[in-house]
C-alpha cells in the first residue's frame, strides 16, 4: 500500500526552543508549518534548562554586546566562527526583546526591567571585571520560553505531529530536501511529510554516554538523519563533562558543593585530588578534576562493588551548611540515592551534559557540506538549529547562558531565511518513488526476523564503551581501540532483533530506531576525538595536552560514507569588527 | 459462558501491552530526573495500582514537567490528596536505600 503523503510549506523536525521559536515565526506569517515531535512539545529537553539567556541589555551593569562577543570567541577556545558568534552577540538583544513581547515571563528587577544574573565566563570590558548578562526567569528560564512559545504557536495555528518520530530526510535527484518519513508512534504507520524547506531541531545526544544529564529523548535523531542524507556532522569531539554526576545515573552535583568545602575521596578513603592538583585540589578546572575522578577508577581505587565511582563528601561540613546551601543537592539525594549528604559520602561520576557539534550550518540556519565549489555548500532546502546544529558558535566550549541564546537566535534567523527561501521556491519539488526508496527501506530494518540479540543490551554495550573510550580520558591507544569496539557493535545491531512486531504503540520499535541513530552519532564523536592530536576546550587528551593553533585551528567533518575525516578552516573574520586572534585562555 | 479462548487471550494481552507502552512513552519527559523516577515507578509500582491510581497516575503525567519536579524532589506536595497520595507511591516504589547507592 502506498504511503500517505501530506505537504505543508515547512516540516521542522522537533519541538523545542529552535523549532518552537522557527515555526512561530513562519507561523506567524501565514506558511503552512509542520512540527514532528517524538514525545508531547512542552516535554521537550529545553524545560530542563534552568540558568538563563545571555543577551548584553545592561540591565544590571554596563554591557555591550562586543563584550559578550569577547567571553564567547575566548570560551570557544578560538575555534568558534566569529560571523556567527558577532551575530549571535548582536541579535540576542532583539531576540530577549521578542521573547518578553511574546509573553516569558522574565523575572524583574526592582526597576521593572529584566533580572539578569552573573555566570562564569562572562566579562565587561574585554575580560575585565565580571559581566551581569545572563536573563532569568527564576530557576525554570528554559520551562518558560518552551511553554510560552508552545502557546504562541497555537495561537498561530502551526500544526503539531505529537508522538510522530522522524526517520529519515529525502532528498531529490538534485540533492535538495523535500521533506521526511516519518512514524506515528501510536499507530506505527508511516506517513511522508514534503515540504519546501525542512528544519533540523531535533536536540542533542547526551544519551550515547552511559552517565549523562540528557533526558532519555536525546538520542541525536535529526543529527543521524543528517549523517544518513550524505550531510557530514562537525566538530563532534567537543562534548561538554561535569565532574560530579549522581554515579550510574547522571544528575549533575553543582561545583557549590565542592565551594562550600566538599571534597573527593578514592575507594581506600584517599583525598585523591592532592595528588593530580596539589594547590587547587577539589577546585581544580572541570576537565583535571574529570580525569582525575576516572583514572582513579581505571587504576582500580574506585568505590562500590563494581569499583566505578568516587565518592564526595559533604558530611564534615554539618547539616546546617549541606541543607541549607545546597539544597538541591540534599533533594537529588534523598530522592535517588535515599541517603543524607550531611551524614554520607555521595557516589559520583563525570556526566556528560552537552554537544558542542553537530549539522553544519552556516549564521542562516543553512546546512552547508563540501561539495564541488567549497567546503561550505549550502544543501537547498535544509535547515538546522539549537544543538543538533553546529553555526559554529560554542566552537570547543560552551559558555552557561548561551545554550538557550543559541536555539532562540538560530531559530528565529531559520525562520526568517525559510520565509525567504520559499518566497523563492514557491511550489513542491515532485517526489518521485525513487527519492523515497533508501528512507522506506529503513523503515523497515527491524522488521526482520528470526533469532537474534535484542535493542536494550547492544544499547547498554554502546554507552559503557563511549564512556570508557571516549569520555574524559582521551589518548589514541584508548580511542582506537573504541572505533575497533564500536565497529564490531555496528555489526552486532546488523543483527539484532525486535521480539515484537506489533504496530500499536511499539515503542520497542522507536528505540531500535533510537539506537541507530546513537551508533551513527556515538561514531562521528569517537572518530572525530581520535583524529584531533591537540587538547581543546572540552576535548582533552592525555598525550597531546596543549593547544596546536598551528595545526588544528579547523573543524573536523566526519562522514558516515567510509568513516571519513575532512576538515574545514575556522571563520576568524567577523561580520563588521575586527577578529580576535587566538590567546592562552586563562581566567 | 464460555471460557476465554487462546485466540480471545491473544488481542486483549496485545492491547494491555500497548497500554502499557503508551503510558510508558508518556512518562519520557524533558528532564532526566522525571524519566528515571516515572519509567522505575512504571516497572515497579505501576502494576499494584486499581483503576483509580492508575488514573490519577495519569493524570500525575498530564501536568508539565516543572511542576511534577517540584512534587517529585518534595519542594511542595500536590494540592489534591490523591496525587499526593501517588506521588508517596512513586517515592516509595522508587526508594533507594543507604549502600545500594550506584
Amino acid at each position: 500500500m502506498p504511503i500517505p503523503r501530506r505537504k505543508f510549506d515547512t516540516l521542522i523536525v522537533g519541538a523545542g526552543g529552535a523549532g518552537l521559536n522557527a515555526a512561530l515565526r513562519l507561523a506567524s506569517a501565514e506558511l503552512r508549518v509542520a512540527v514532528v515531535s517524538k514525545v508531547f512539545p512542552t516535554r521537550s529537553h529545553t524545560v530542563a534548562a534552568q540558568g538563563g539567556v545571555n543577551a548584553a541589555l545592561a540591565n544590571v551593569l554596563p554591557d555591550d554586546w562586543h563584550w559578550h562577543m569577547f567571553d564567547t570567541v575566548k570560551g570557544s577556545d578560538y575555534l568558534g566562527d566569529q560571523d556567527a558568534i558577532e551575530y549571535m552577540c548582536r541579535e540576542a538583544i532583539p531576540t530577549v526583546y521578542e521573547l518578553e513581547h511574546a509573553g516569558v515571563p522574565f523575572s524583574r528587577l526592582d526597576d521593572g526591567k529584566i533580572y539578569q544574573r552573573a555566570f562564569g565566563g562572562q566579562s565587561q570590558r574585554f575580560g575585565g571585571e565580571q559581566a551581569v548578562r545572563t536573563c532569568a526567569a527564576a530557576d525554570r528560564t528554559g520551562h518558560a520560553i518552551l511553554h510560552t512559545l508552545y502557546q504562541q504557536n497555537l495561537r498561530a495555528r502551526t500544526h503539531f505531529f505529537d508522538e510522530y518520530f522522524a526517520i529519515d530526510l529525502i532528498r531529490d535527484e538534485d540533492g535538495v530536501a523535500i521533506g521526511a518519513l516519518v512514524l506515528e508512534i501510536e499507530t506505527g504507520e508511516a506517513l511522508v511529510i514534503e515540504a519546501k524547506a525542512t528544519l533540523l531541531a531535533s536536540g542533542g545526544h547526551g544519551q550515547v554516554f552511559r552517565t549523562t544529564t540528557n533526558a532519555f529523548i536525546n538520542t541525536g535523531d535529526g543529527m543521524a538523519m543528517a549523517l544518513r542524507a550524505g550531510v557530514p556532522l562537525m566538530d563532534m569531539e567537543f562534548y561538554q563533562f561535569h565532574p560530579t554526576g549522581v554515579a550510574g545515573k547522571g544528575m549533575l552535583i553543582t561545583e557549590g558543593a565542592r565551594g562550600e568545602g566538599g571534597y573527593l575521596i578514592n575507594g581506600d578513603g584517599e583525598r585523591f585530588m592532592e595528588g593530580y592538583a596539589p594547590r587547587a585540589l577539589d577546585l581544580a578546572s572541570r576537565d583535571v578534576v574529570a580525569r582525575s575522578m576516572v583514572t582513579e577508577v581505571r587504576e582500580g581505587r574506585g568505590c562500590g562493588p563494581e569499583k566505578d565511582h568516587v565518592m564526595l563528601k559533604l558530611d564534615h561540613l554539618g547539616a546546617e551548611v549541606v541543607h541549607h546551601r545546597l539544597p538541591g543537592i540534599t533533594d537529588i539525594c534523598r530522592v535517588f540515592l535515599g541517603l543524607d549528604p550531611a551524614e554520607r559520602p555521595i557516589p559520583v561520576f563525570p556526566t556528560a551534559h552537552y554537544a558542542m557539534g553537530g549539522i553544519p550550518t552556516d549564521r542562516y540556519a543553512r546546512v552547508v557540506a563540501p561539495a564541488r565549489h567549497g567546503p561550505e555548500e549550502v544543501v537547498p532546502g535544509l535547515y538546522a538549529a539549537g544543538e543538533c546544529a553546529c553555526v559554529s558558535v560554542h566552537g570547543a566550549n560552551r559558555l552557561g547562558g548561551n545554550s538557550l541564546l543559541d536555539i532562540l537566535v538560530f531559530g528565529r534567523a531559520a525562520g526568517t531565511d525559510i520565509l525567504e527561501y520559499v518566497r523563492n521556491n514557491p511550489n513542491h519539488r515532485p517526489l518521485r518513488d525513487e527519492d523515497l526508496e533508501p528512507v522506506v527501506t529503513r523503515l523497515g530494518r527491524w522488521e526482520r526476523t528470526g533469532a537474534g540479540e535484542g535493542v536494550a543490551a547492544v544499547k547498554a554495550d554502546l554507552r559503557k564503551l563511549m564512556e570508557d573510550h571516549c569520555g574524559v580520558f582521551r589518548d589514541d591507544a584508548t580511542m582506537a581501540a573504541g572505533v575497533e569496539k564500536l565497529k564490531a557493535l555496528r555489526e552486532r545491531v546488523e543483527h539484532a532483533r525486535l521480539k515484537d512486531q506489533s504496530k500499536t504503540f511499539n515503542t520497542a520499535r522507536i528505540e531500535a530506531l533510537e539506537l541507530d541513530n546513537l551508533v551513527d552519532v556515538g561514531m562521528a564523536t569517537l572518530m572525530s576525538a581520535l583524529h584531533r592530536q591537540e587538547s581543546r576546550g572540552a576535548h582533552s587528551r592525555v598525550d597531546y595536552p596543549e593547544r596546536d593553533d598551528e595545526l588544528w585551528m579547523k573543524h573536523s567533518l566526519y562522514s558516515r560514507d567510509g568513516d571519513r575525516m575532512d576538515y574545514k578552516p575556522v571563520r576568524t573574520k567577523p561580520l563588521s569588527v575586527e577578529s580576535f586572534p587566538p590567546k592562552a585562555r586563562v581566567y | 459462558m464460555s471460557q476465554p479462548t487462546d485466540a480471545d487471550q491473544a488481542p486483549r494481552a496485545a492491547t494491555a501491552d500497548a497500554e502499557l507502552s503508551r503510558v510508558g512513552w508518556q512518562c519520557r519527559r524533558g528532564m532526566l530526573e522525571l524519566d528515571l523516577l516515572l519509567s522505575q515507578f512504571l516497572t515497579t509500582g505501576f502494576a499494584r495500582l486499581d483503576a483509580a491510581g492508575r488514573a490519577d497516575f495519569l493524570r500525575l503525567l498530564g501536568y508539565p514537567d516543572q511542576i511534577i519536579h517540584s512534587w517529585l524532589m518534595g519542594r511542595e506536595p500536590p494540592a489534591d490528596a490523591e496525587l499526593r497520595r501517588l506521588v508517596t507511591q512513586i517515592w516509595a516504589a522508587t526508594a533507594k536505600h543507604p549502600g545500594d547507592a550506584a
